[in-house]
């Protein structure tokens, strides 16, 4: 079991080995979203090929209404 | 170099027939949110980048549906950061967000109870995102010195505050941003602090290349209606600024001749 920590809060992956596979996991396959891993961002077309590590900060964002 | 008044708003090469950009933020629901900002005729709309609610409906609504970036130029901003570091990291997860566009609003803030900027991390802040290739709008103090700092740094456009954020307040001193405009070479946008469309008309009138709000247009008792307004009142004080005001005097001048009276 690999435990990150997902947008702050502790999370246990099951099956997900990449960053691709949490974000099927996570239902956001094809949403406008973007990923950084330890404050890096991971380019959307990177995401098969970056595998998460024990302890990895995982940052889901979106955008939302802000002025 | 003196600015030229361009007939259209030009942003990092990029022309816009509007003048007002709009937030995103604080209205009922995403179909108001829609309506006020096609009433108020803006084309560049800012939004916040935030992280994804884990466990959410995947299918719900997005902001980006309401205000597609097929029709609107979208400007990811770091509201909310206080200290460069993190403004940067904000911004470059709104480029990824946005498929790698480079035009950012930037604000680095100083305080919770002002919401003023903390000038030397925006000022930071700027100088890392511009290396990095962002096009960078800058929130920033009504401080001539620094805004022109902010320019030689290389930010496309120049963002004082009027008054507070979300305060309302208008246009508190018109003499620091006159400063700002006569000595800029990038476009000069009001941003923050208008409360109604008489403010954002002062500020066109005054010579700023644009105004940015949201707090007055979606605070307001009918967002779509005061959207409306503020679309107006931007371009009447745009045209006002161009025709050329009257100097102010302290005596009366009559407009109907002396000559031909019946009495």
């Amino acid at each position: 079991m690999t435990h990150i920590v997902l947008n702050g809060e502790p999370y246990q992956l099951c099956e997900e080995k990449t960053l691709e596979e949490l974000i099927v996991t996570l239902n956001l396959s094809g949403q406008a979203i973007a990923v950084a891993v330890n404050r890096q961002i991971v380019a959307r077309t990177e995401w098969t090929s970056h595998y998460l590590q024990l302890q990895d900060k995982v940052d889901v964002v979106r955008a939302i209404g802000g002025g | 170099m003196q600015k030229e008044h361009t007939p259209r708003l030009i942003i990092a090469g990029k022309t816009y027939r509007s003048r007002l950009l709009v937030g995103s933020g604080k209205y009922k629901d995403l179909e108001q949110t829609r309506l006020a900002t096609e009433a108020s005729g803006a084309e560049i709309i800012t939004v916040a980048i935030r992280r994804v609610n884990i466990g959410q409906d995947p299918n719900a609504p997005s902001l980006l549906d309401a205000v597609p970036p097929s029709k609107y130029t979208i400007l990811p901003n770091s509201a909310g950061c206080y200290n460069a570091e993190d403004a940067v990291y904000t911004l470059q997860l709104g480029r990824e967000l946005l498929g790698g566009h480079k035009l950012c609003k930037l604000e680095v803030l100083g305080d919770e109870k002002t919401l003023f900027p903390n000038m030397p991390e925006t000022l930071k802040a700027a100088n890392i995102l511009v290396k990095e290739g962002f096009d960078v709008m800058v929130y920033c103090s009504d401080d001539p010195i620094q805004a022109k700092m902010l320019e030689d740094i290389g930010c496309v456009a120049i963002m004082p505050l009027a008054s507070l954020i979300g305060s309302g307040m208008g246009i508190l001193n018109p003499w620091n941003l006159s400063l700002i405009i006569q000595q800029a070479t990038v476009p000069v946008l009001v941003d923050a602090g208008v409360g109604t469309a008489s403010d954002a008309a002062i500020a066109m009138e005054l010579g700023c290349d644009g105004v940015l709000m949201n707090t007055a247009i979606a605070g307001a008792h009918d967002p779509v209606r005061m959207a409306r307004a503020m679309g107006l009142a931007v371009e009447a004080g745009r045209e006002a600024f161009l025709a050329g005001r009257i100097p102010k005097k302290f005596v009366a001048s009559a407009s109907s001749p002396m000559v031909g009276r019946v009495v």
